[in-house]
């Protein structure tokens, strides 16, 4: 039995200008120990399909899904009770801004604490040494010190550190981490992507990373899922998505990142034209056709789903064989 | 020998911050006596941590802060000579984000002509006649020309910040991070852009960047500053290849290329990035560099040559 | 790569695809959005209603304001079993028609409202402008500045300087003009700051536009709604501020109709007469009422969208 697997996930949310359909029949599964990666454009939904899973969608946000499994568990069906005991405690959260996610009015140590004590019959004195332990763990020096620290006196790299020793209190069995080194430096990245890597090792954990850098990817992920325009257009395990990319969007994406030793320096990269489409109202079939290449009249009905190889699959009308080129 | 576009000489900049009600103020030096060249017609690239002041030396490039000490020249006239505007026709900058950088109470029209306004050049329909010519050449259409910021998309608020930059006509560009707030299939189009406009406009960039591997693809030559000093200039080809700085090495460790075959890389630096105000003596690198030795905790390196460049490490050969 | 086959224009035609997403200008937005929030619809019908009759005066009624006639003094309005369609809300002690001194009174009121917010809000977003656009020493001595004016109880400067100087219409606007610029400075003052470290600010800057086009098409036009809002309740401020001192004497003087005048005026009245009291009071807390909604409604449609 996967850790989680989600069956056509939808969200709907109304906004002044009509019914976005922000997320549209997304499906996928993980299992422990495994890594998924969501990447796509701005907007396409990344955010909210983690925050779905979660339970944490805005007020207005209309979640469905044919079915979404945490463990066996039913997330459509549990309860509020049921979901906040599982929140924070077996499924974590890393968020996108680091700088909004921690409570001004509470110290770090405050914060770690009741995160574990929240769901964990132990005393504040363990409660601390945990704290200090993982503090350590994502690298923070003098981790004891930082415990009676307020979040504006550290800086972004030392919160987002903050909020990652946070999701950890517990031990949980999936962590979801929202872009969670997009806001830092390239050496302090590639800390924390180790540490995270290494503690999901460790513990056998599941990890759904959702960033935008396809370098993050390739070496972090075991799995890809690209995402376009709250679609899912191409899924996989990391080697097959990077070595054989069938989607066009896929494909376009890799060709518009400048790589040294497959680009040459100062020459044009690829691109893709055009603009993301409005998601409110209906949206008939393939949601890129407006910027592909390859688009054709058979794109504005229903896509089907292919099989490419085992568990990379695409939405695309195109053979395979003919977008490889 | 040709005059450099742009020298900087020893160009420091020092901010008093206050560290609360009681306490004396302290000085940060967010720039420490930079020394740099860059010649006409080249991509002069610069990389760094974040708070390692690429920022600030771009402002005092642009004239908006003045240097505490040192020199910037333009084509061999200092900065400090000249006149506002004189500089202002001479460099533009381009921002990161251009959600920020564009007034939201202005139309396309507007953003894009003001410099024509400021600078008190031709009438309101010569002006509407080089807006229209600048839309075409950072390639939004013509249509776009009474939308407002809030209407665009990122990429498109950012050609709209290039043809602002560009309407003056100037000789260097001041990129500061032009393409990090946005998508990647985005960067892809304005990378192509500004390199088109270099050539059709003949410009200089002086290009700020995390991004080592956009870097790499438009860079001529790079210089690597760590907490308000340049550690390493290099060509290009140089840097990329073998890099003498342990810090520059750390950045390019850094680099996370698209290759599902290669993993996290092993080694990364520990620690984080020193406190500004109080810098470690010696290299400001020593406490999280692999190398250092007894004489890098007292003794500051001044830069040695290397191949195509300098690098200030006492072990850079 | 970079171009998009005949084909994949042709597959595009159905919709959602529109490269410019079709929105509407500020204007049109700000329109419907206003026209969605109940108060601010209010507000602005209760003000239309109020600035039209009394800018329209002469079109609602005959009577002159200032005629008196002792043989008709203190006619009760319409509703009571006395009155007569003639004067239908009365007059007052010296016969005079009350209608007619209300819609001529609403012009002093609304005069007084608009002239002191043109002139305190000149003075406040001047000196919040600099303040905040210059910060350091400037912003020093006009945080001074403010704090002073803080330091002053408007009512006892105001009756001070009536007393001293003597009373009239154009006393009263620029002792008032002068008094409630506070709140305009502090409200420019801080989101000028904002403004000012926004990048195009800087931007405008390396272009070589000079501090003055910066302060005028740069930082104004990005304050401008905080600043109306401002306006409203400052407006009301006045406008309540001129009926105490006129109520009190020191105001603007008879025989203009002014509302606190006129409730000063009946004041002995009141016991055998209320409506002498009750009919410019209405009229002064609708007017106050109005302006308030608005002001409250015009926060809430200019503030910046939601994520949408
Ligand atoms: N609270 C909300 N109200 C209305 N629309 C929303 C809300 N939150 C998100 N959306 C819309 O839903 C779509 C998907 O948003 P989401 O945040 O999931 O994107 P994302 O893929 O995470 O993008 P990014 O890479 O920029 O974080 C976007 O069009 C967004 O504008
Ligand atoms: N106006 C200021 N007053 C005081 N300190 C400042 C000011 N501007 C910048 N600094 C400090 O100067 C240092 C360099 O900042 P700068 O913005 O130049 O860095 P940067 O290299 O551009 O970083 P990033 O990559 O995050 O943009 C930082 O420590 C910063 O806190
Ligand atoms: S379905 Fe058609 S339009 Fe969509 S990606 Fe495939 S070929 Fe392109
Ligand atoms: S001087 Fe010493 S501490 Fe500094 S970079 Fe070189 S080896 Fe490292
Ligand atoms: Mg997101
Ligand atoms: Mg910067």
């Amino acid at each position: 039995m996967p850790l989680l697997d989600v069956d056509n996930l939808t969200i709907q949310i109304p906004t002044e200008a009509g019914l976005l359909n922000a997320v549209n029949g997304v499906s996928f599964t993980l299992e422990r120990g495994e890594t998924l990666a969501i990447v796509g454009e701005s907007g396409s939904g990344k955010s909210l399909t983690s925050l779905a899973l979660m339970d944490l969608l805005p007020s207005r946000a209309v979640r469905k899904a044919r079915s979404m499994r945490f463990d066996g568990i039913d997330l459509m069906a549990v309860g509020q009770r049921k979901m906040e005991d599982l929140r924070g405690d077996r499924m974590a959260m890393i968020f996108q801004e680091p700088m909004t996610s921690l409570n001004p009015a509470y110290t770090v140590g405050d914060q770690l604490i009741e995160a574990l004590r929240r769901h964990r019959p132990v005393s504040r004195a363990v409660a601390r040494e945990r704290a200090v332990h993982l503090l350590e763990r994502v690298g923070i020096t003098a981790a004891a010190s930082r415990l009676g620290q307020y979040p504006h006196q550290l800086s972004g790299g030392l919160r987002q550190r903050v909020m990652i020793a946070m999701g950890l209190m517990c031990e949980p069995d999936l962590i979801i981490a929202d872009e969670p080194t997009t806001a830092l430096d390239v050496t302090i990245q590639a800390q924390i992507l180790m540490l995270l890597r290494d503690i999901q090792r460790e513990f056998g954990m599941g990890l759904i990373l959702v960033t935008h850098d396809l370098g993050v990817v390739a070496r972090v992920a075991t799995k890809v899922a690209v995402m376009y325009a709250g679609r899912l257009v191409e899924t996989g395990p990391v080697e097959a998505v990077f070595g054989a990319p069938s989607h066009p969007y896929t494909q376009g994406l890799l060709r518009a990142i400048p790589v040294p030793g497959r680009t040459r320096p100062g020459e044009p990269l690829g691109t893709i034209p055009g603009q993301v489409p409005n998601l409110i109202g209906p949206l008939a079939g393939c949601a890129f056709r407006n910027r592909c290449e390859h688009a054709t009249d058979a794109c504005a009905a229903a896509i089907p789903e292919r099989d490419l190889g085992p568990g990379h699959r695409m939405a695309c009308v195109l053979d395979p064989v003919a977008t490889a080129a | 020998m040709t005059v450099p576009v742009l020298e900087l000489e020893n160009v420091t900049k020092i901010y008093p911050v206050s560290q609360g009600m009681f306490k004396p103020r302290a000085m940060l030096t967010a720039v420490g006596g930079v020394s740099l060249s860059v010649a006409r017609g080249e991509v002069h690239a610069l990389v760094g941590e974040s708070g390692s002041g690429k920022s600030t030396l771009a402002k005092m490039l642009l004239g908006l802060t003045k240097p505490t000490a040192g020199e910037i020249r333009i084509d061999g006239v200092p900065i400090a000579k000249t006149d506002r505007r004189e500089v202002a026709r001479r460099i533009q900058p381009v921002f990161q984000d251009p959600y920020s950088s564009l007034n939201p109470r202005k139309s396309v029209a507007d953003l894009i002509a003001l410099p024509l306004v400021a600078h008190r050049i031709g009438t309101s329909e010569s002006r509407q006649k080089m807006v229209a010519a600048m839309l075409d050449a950072v390639g939004l259409p013509r249509r776009m020309i009474d939308a407002y910021p809030g209407q665009m998309s990122g990429g498109q608020r950012q050609r709209v910040a290039i043809a602002r930059a560009l309407v003056m006509k100037p000789d260097v560009l001041i990129c500061d991070e032009p393409t990090s707030a946005l998508d990647v299939s985005v960067q892809a189009q304005i990378l192509n852009l500004l390199m088109d406009l270099k050539r059709e406009f003949k410009l200089t960039y002086f290009f700020i960047s995390h991004n080592l591997a956009v870097v790499e693809h438009l860079a001529d030559r790079v210089a690597v500053m760590y907490l308000g000093r340049i550690v390493e200039e290099r060509g290009r080809e140089a840097l990329f290849t073998h890099a003498s700085h342990p810090y520059s090495r750390a950045l390019l460790d850094c680099v996370l290329t698209p290759d599902p075959t290669l993993g996290m890389p092993d080694t990364v630096i520990a620690g984080s990035f020193p406190n500004p105000i109080a810098p470690p003596p010696g290299c400001a690198f020593h406490p999280r560099c692999p190398r250092a030795t007894d004489r890098c905790h007292s003794v500051a390196p001044g830069p040695v040559p290397v191949a195509d460049g300098v690098a200030a490490c006492h072990y850079a050969n | 790569m970079s171009t998009t086959s005949a084909s994949g224009a042709a597959a595009t035609a159905a919709a959602g695809f529109d490269s410019v997403p079709v929105r509407r200008s500020p204007l049109a937005r700000f329109t419907k959005r206003a026209a969605r929030h109940p108060g601010f619809m209010a507000g602005a019908f209760i003000l239309a209603v109020i600035l039209v009759m009394s800018i329209g005066a002469p079109l609602f009624t005959t009577h002159d304001p200032y005629a008196q006639d002792i043989s008709k003094r203190l006619i009760p309005p319409i509703w009571h079993a006395k009155g007569t369609w003639e004067h239908w809300l009365g007059t007052d002690k010296l016969g005079r028609d009350y209608f007619a001194r209300l819609l001529y009174g609403g012009r002093i009121s609304l005069m007084i409202g608009a002239a002191t917010v043109l002139l305190s809000g000149a003075i406040g977003t001047a000196l919040g402008v600099a303040a905040g656009f210059f910060g350091g020493r400037v912003d020093m001595v006009i945080g001074y500045i403010i704090n002073v004016r803080l330091a002053l109880p408007v009512v006892l400067v105001a009756l001070a300087v009536a007393a001293l100087v003597g009373t009239s219409l154009n006393t009263v606007i620029v002792v008032l003009g002068l008094l409630l610029w506070d709140r305009f400075a502090v409200v420019a003052r801080s989101t000028t700051q904002q403004i000012a470290h926004a990048d195009f600010v800087a931007a405008a800057r390396a272009i070589g536009c000079s501090t003055r086009l910066i302060v005028f098409s740069e930082v104004l036009p990005n304050i401008i709604n905080p600043l109306i809002v401002v306006a409203t309740l400052e407006m009301a401020h006045a406008i309540l501020l001129e009926a105490a001192l006129s109520f009190l004497g020191l105001g603007v003087q008879p025989p203009l109709p002014s509302w606190g005048l006129m409730i000063s005026e009946g004041k002995q009245y009141m016991f055998f007469s209320p409506w002498v009291i009750t009919i410019p009071g209405v009229a002064l807390v609708a007017l106050v009422l109005g302006i308030n909604l608005l002001g409250d409604g015009l926060r809430d449609v200019t503030a910046p969208d939601n994520r949408s």
